[in-house]
């Protein structure tokens, strides 16, 4: 049977293989390589308008966790262009890459990652989900960071992890209590939650999660250094799918978590503060990736505000824009690596007059451009579909946010698309080479499809906005996508964005030339003074604790044990009883011998001396365990002690001559803690022998260790079987330990060997 | 510096401290003994030797490497544990078997037994290696 399980586990596989075919055969990989996912996209065509059918196998069935499957509307809108897009975007490594060695595991993991995004928009599980999600984050760290040997794509790596898998927590978190409190793990059984008393945890922590994938602010400041990764990882995961996960999720999660105040207010504040960080941010770049970058921040900031308003109009709106942008961002993304290939600069201020050059790449880049501006036929309906919703009733400063946006768009569309191929080229721009097949498929299609897709509205909604609406919009959308809303307000509305962000375009040069460069606090910079301060504060944490001196570390054990078990004891009070009377002669002779003992190697100014009386104590403590029944104990006891002084002989020429390194003062501390340990252990034996919290289980032992284990030594029977598994952790730890002992000292010799030589 | 003394008891104590430390052993299951205190005695009847002659000469008499030893200690325990696990039982549980022993009598035998030889054997390893790494450092001034 074809399921949406099988599209993720074949992708997955092909991603593991890429590499091998890549070896193979490195001319072709990328055209091979973009047919499976090819024939998934169209699979997933095929199944539209789906009405939510999901599938589902057990996993773990204890903790109610279960590989379910779940393809409906809006799971089908982004599985197409995950796959879609995936596939030009493997076509199109192709001819970015060549057959430099190492692109087979560009693609590998191209590959990967597309399998996992998958895996986010149609699993069903909230654990699953959760799963695929942090496949995502991971997988994209290794893309961004794919040219490790720059210090700066690491860095832009290891950032983007750290913000993503920081809201990662979050959600896990977040999906944790939903689960908890509905007993659902399945994401279709969540009804309304507004109703929680957790529900202000719920969604704080699910949103944190979103707005930190999706680049929202104030988070939006990884995405613009994730540029470091080579182009058509920009293009896939920075503008068309990953960072669309979180706006996925909050569109998935809006009949559950949404339609409260708080929801409205939460998005549509975030939302618009990023699309306003977007685009003014946009404006001030000139390498082509950071401007399109930062546009992107903004539509994404589009996306969660369109979000915010929730209901059937709200959701057809939100498909058309996610469709719209992920063709024409895509595709201006692909002709941005493609300008860089051919003209080997990314610098949008400098570059122009490549239409000689690269006349299918011009067409293309026109044709999205004219998509971003909002003026291409898909794009076009996308824009009047989401002002028309502002309008009815009118929505002045989500209006004005929103005009603000689209002109910036328009701006920037201009700067990207048009000015490198038809503006004045600086002539220090190098004569680069032409680009070609597999460079130009890929933009070509994704600009082609947003005019075509726009031309016939009624199909396309059809198969995308009518399902999106259905599955989040919780109904049917009175007004089908039309191009031609006729003379109105939103055309009035998209003729006033269009002439401003074409000034804006116009002043854009001069502005850029004479700008003085921005005061350097951002975002970007915080982030740093947080990455510093958290490694200096650990640093300092580790340098008090870990000073390195073994009788600090005793201390603090020591001190540990003794504050918490004195704790324990003041709100217990066990008061034990202490009985001299019973004790015989040769007890407390035995006792009086042992405190001398305890005294003299106190006291003793030889190291010899301390030794024998140290072991007096050792020999000592094993006559009790003989007098009072443990001859197991005993024995060994005597051996270990026999042992360690053996040990004690063979170290005994190399430490220094014995002296008194410490004062009065310290010394008063050291009495002070081991008195305190004595009398502990010695209340703590005395309180257990005399009050019991429960049948002791030693009682069980004794009857059934003949019977049932085959002995009569308890305490060996207790060793090897009933405890069995605790021994053999123990003698294990035995093991690593005694290894570890003569590692060190082996090393240790060949080290001042070493230094000797 | 070798007391002729020392060589000459260590000599003879090595195999009477062996013979009591498997008895030990053997006998643990029933009356004191077993496997750790076992071991402990062993590696004191081999440690005596090696303070008499040299460290190397112990180390011959040992004959197998010792962190062979203590693998292979480790890997019987384990080794015995699984062997419930082949009858069906939870890892771990003592499986018997009954033998017949000299004159009508039955000697039960079962996989603690061999569990128990485990810990005999990573004690010695463990031990020897200790005092062993630290008795040759002595060696070399």
């Amino acid at each position: 049977m074809v399921t949406p399980a099988l599209a993720i586990l074949s992708l997955f596989t092909l991603g593991l293989l890429a590499p091998f075919l890549f070896a193979l055969l490195p001319r072709h990989a990328g055209k091979l390589l973009c047919l499976p996912p090819a024939f998934w996209c169209g699979w997933f065509w095929s199944k539209t308008p789906a009405s939510g059918q999901t599938w589902t196998s057990p996993w773990i069935p204890e903790l109610g966790i279960t590989f379910s499957f779940r393809l409906d509307g809006l799971a089908s809108l982004f599985a197409i262009l995950i796959t879609g897009i995936g596939a030009m975007v493997l076509l199109y490594t192709e001819g970015y890459c060549g057959a430099k060695p190492g692109s087979g595991r560009l693609y590998g993991l191209l590959l990967l990652f597309l399998a996992s995004m998958l895996g986010v928009v149609l699993a069903d599980d909230a654990i699953l989900l959760f799963l695929f999600w942090e496949a995502t984050s991971v997988t994209s760290f290794l893309l961004i960071g794919f040219e490790h040997e720059r210090a700066n794509a690491r860095r832009g790596a290891v950032q983007a992890l750290m913000v993503t898998g920081g809201g990662g927590l979050a959600l896990l978190a977040g999906l944790l209590v939903i689960v908890q409190q509905t007993g659902q793990g399945r994401i279709s059984a969540w009804g309304p939650l507004a109703g929680d008393p957790l529900y202000l945890a719920m969604f704080a922590l699910v949103a944190i999660g979103c707005f930190t994938k999706s680049a929202q602010f104030p988070f939006h400041f990884w995405l613009p250094n994730a540029m470091t990764a080579p182009t058509p990882v920009s293009a896939y995961l920075h503008s068309a799918t990953m960072v669309k996960a979180g706006v996925y999720l909050l569109a998935r999660l809006s009949g559950s978590l949404g339609g409260t105040e708080v929801w409205t207010w939460t998005l549509t504040l975030v939302g618009g503060a990023t699309m306003l960080t977007g685009t003014l941010l946009a404006l001030r770049q000139t390498d082509l990736k950071r401007l399109l970058a930062y546009s992107t921040v903004a539509a994404l900031g589009t996306m969660v505000f369109v979000l915010a308003r929730g209901g059937a109009e709200a959701a057809s709106a939100f498909a058309a824009f996610v469709l719209a942008h992920a063709l024409y961002k895509g595709a201006l993304f692909l002709v941005a690596g493609a300008i860089d290939h051919t003209a080997d600069s990314r610098d949008a201020f400098r570059l122009g007059g490549l239409w000689q050059r690269a006349p299918v790449l011009a067409t293309a880049s026109t044709l999205a451009g004219l998509g971003m501006m909002g003026v291409a036929p898909l794009a076009f309906l996308a824009k009047e579909t989401l002002v028309d919703g502002l309008l009815s009733p009118p929505d002045v400063p989500s209006l004005i946010v929103f005009g603000v946006m689209a002109a910036g768009a328009v701006a920037i569309a201009g700067i990207v698309a048009f000015r490198p191929f038809f503006g004045k080229a600086d002539p220090a721009i190098a004569d680069g080479h032409k680009p070609d097949a597999p460079l130009l498929t890929g933009p070509a299609v994704l600009a082609v499809l947003g005019i075509v897709g726009g031309l016939t509205p009624t199909f396309v909604f059809e198969r995308i906005g009518g399902p999106v609406a259905a599955a989040i919009g919780g109904g049917t959308d009175p007004h089908p996508w039309a191009l031609w809303h006729g003379f109105g307000a939103p055309l009035a509305f998209s003729v006033g964005t269009l002439a401003l962000g074409l000034a804006v375009y116009r002043a854009w040069p001069a502005w850029i030339a004479r700008a003085a460069p921005w005061p350097s606090f951002g975002f970007d910079r915080a982030y740093d003074a947080g990455l510093r301060g958290t490694v200096s504060v650990a640093r300092a944490f580790t340098r008090t604790i870990q000073n390195g001196r073994l009788r600090a570390y005793l201390q603090t054990t020591i001190a540990t044990f003794l504050v918490l078990v004195t704790l324990a004891a003041v709100r217990w009070n066990p008061s034990p009883q202490i009985r001299l009377d019973t004790a015989l002669p040769h007890e407390a002779l035995l006792a009086l011998a042992m405190l001398l003992a305890v005294l003299a190697a106190v006291r003793s100014v030889s190291r010899l001396a301390a030794v024998v009386t140290l072991g007096v104590v050792g020999f000592g403590v094993a006559l009790t365990y003989a007098l009072f029944g443990a001859p197991d104990l005993a024995m060994t006891q005597i051996a270990v002690e026999t042992l360690t002084v053996i040990l004690f002989v063979l170290t005994f020429y190399h430490l220094p001559r014995f002296a008194r390194g410490s004062g009065t003062r310290t010394r008063a501390v050291d009495a002070l803690l081991a008195t305190g340990v004595g009398a502990t252990m010695a209340a703590i034996t005395l309180v257990a022998s005399q009050r019991l919290l429960g049948t002791p289980i030693s009682a069980h032992f004794a009857e059934n260790s003949l019977a049932e284990a085959h002995g009569r030594n308890v305490v060996n029977v207790i060793l090897v079987d009933y405890r069995g598994l605790d021994t053999l952790g123990e003698i294990t730890v035995l093991s690593i330990a005694g290894l570890g002992v003569v590692a060190l000292w082996t090393f240790g010799r060949r080290a001042a060997k070493g230094g000797s030589a | 510096m070798r007391s002729i003394i020392l060589s000459t008891v260590a000599r003879a104590m090595l195999p009477i401290l062996i013979m009591f430390s498997l008895f030990l052993l053997w006998r643990g299951h029933n009356e004191p003994g077993g496997g750790f205190t076992g071991g402990l005695v062993a590696a004191a009847g081999v440690i005596l030797f090696s303070l008499a002659y040299s460290p190397r000469a112990a180390r011959r008499v040992v004959r197998v490497d010792l962190k062979t030893l203590t693998g292979f200690g480790l890997l019987m325990a384990a080794g015995s544990g699984t062997v419930a696990v082949f009858a069906g039982k939870p890892f771990l549980t003592g499986v018997w078997w009954k033998l017949a022993g000299p004159q009508g009598s039955t000697i039960e035998l079962g996989t603690p037994f061999f569990f128990d030889l485990g810990v005999y054997l990573v004690v010695i390893g463990v031990t020897l290696s200790i005092l062993f790494s630290k008795a040759e450092e002595e060696e070399r001034p």
